[in-house]
């Protein structure tokens, strides 16, 4: 926790459903418009943070979305329990997914995911063990 | 071209979204990879696919865009139109196939945003 200020949502991101990946960060795109934050930092955390969202769906077995709005600053952490990323700098090269032909039915796993985080946060930090599972923290700042 | 416009050249059904049909849609894209829709799109308020499931109306969301049209006539079931309606999207279902939905816009008027970087 940061300033008493601050507003926090949490929510639980269900791995074994696709059909409601994504509710989390479509709730957090509609709390942000009632915040009366501008469209530019709402469209880049809401992309962002779907695309981490439908990872930990797609690649691990869900998990949680917390938001934090601070004064200054956005940030989102994506904590999952999944299998986790063995090489990082891999996973965030443009085109590389371990995605299975019936997610790419799906219309995901392009690799494109982690790469399009990076380009809509101004900061992107992954935590990763093998086995154990992933943390993703995105800072946005206002 | 308004929406309505986009209606008449796909020759489309509206499955809804009636009440927004005479706002205006100045580009477009086509695109079935949802990844490549969020990675690629910058302001295109309309995109024409052939999926059908809840991610492609939740991509739609997260990008602001205000109408999916469906080629090759397919129709998203009523939980996915529910989601639409919420988010006031317009969603449409055309009997063009993909290239030639894209042919018919773009020929009319509606262009996409070029080259990508
Ligand atoms: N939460 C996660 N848990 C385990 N592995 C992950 C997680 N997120 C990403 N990865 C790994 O990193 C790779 C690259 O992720 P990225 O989001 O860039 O692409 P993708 O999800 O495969 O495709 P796209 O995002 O274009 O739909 C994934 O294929 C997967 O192997
Ligand atoms: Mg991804």
């Amino acid at each position: 926790m940061s300033q008493s200020n601050s507003i926090l949502w949490s929510f639980d991101v269900d791995g074994k459903n696709f059909d409601s990946a994504g509710f989390a960060s479509q709730s957090t795109k509609f709390k942000l418009r009632q915040l009366g934050l501008n469209g530019d930092i709402i469209k880049r955390v809401a992309i962002a943070m779907y695309e981490g969202e439908i990872n930990m769906v797609i690649h691990a077995e869900g998990g949680v979305a917390n938001v934090e709005v601070d004064e200054d600053k956005i940030i989102i952490t994506l904590t999952d329990t999944g299998k986790g990323i063995a090489d990082i700098e891999q996973a965030m090269r443009e085109g590389f997914s371990t995605a299975t032909e019936e997610i790419r039915d799906l219309g995901f796993g392009a690799g494109m995911g982690l790469p399009n985080m990076k380009k809509n946060s101004d900061e992107l930090i992954i935590d990763s063990a093998v086995g154990k599972g992933t943390k993703v923290t995105m800072i946005f700042a206002i | 071209m308004t929406i309505r416009d986009v209606v008449e050249l796909l020759k489309a059904e509206v499955i809804c979204g009636e009440e927004f049909l005479d706002n205006e849609i100045k580009s477009a894209c086509g695109c079935d990879m949802m990844s490549d829709v969020l990675a690629f799109v910058k302001t295109q308020p309309m995109l024409l696919t052939g999926l059908v499931n809840p991610q492609v109306i939740r991509t739609a969301l997260m990008m602001d865009m205000k109408c999916v049209a469906f080629v090759r006539n397919k129709k998203p079931d009523e939980k996915v139109i529910g989601l639409a309606k919420e988010h006031e999207i317009v969603l449409l279902s055309s009997p063009y196939r993909m290239y030639d939905a894209c042919g018919v816009l773009y020929t009319s008027g509606l262009r996409g945003e070029g080259a990508c970087e």
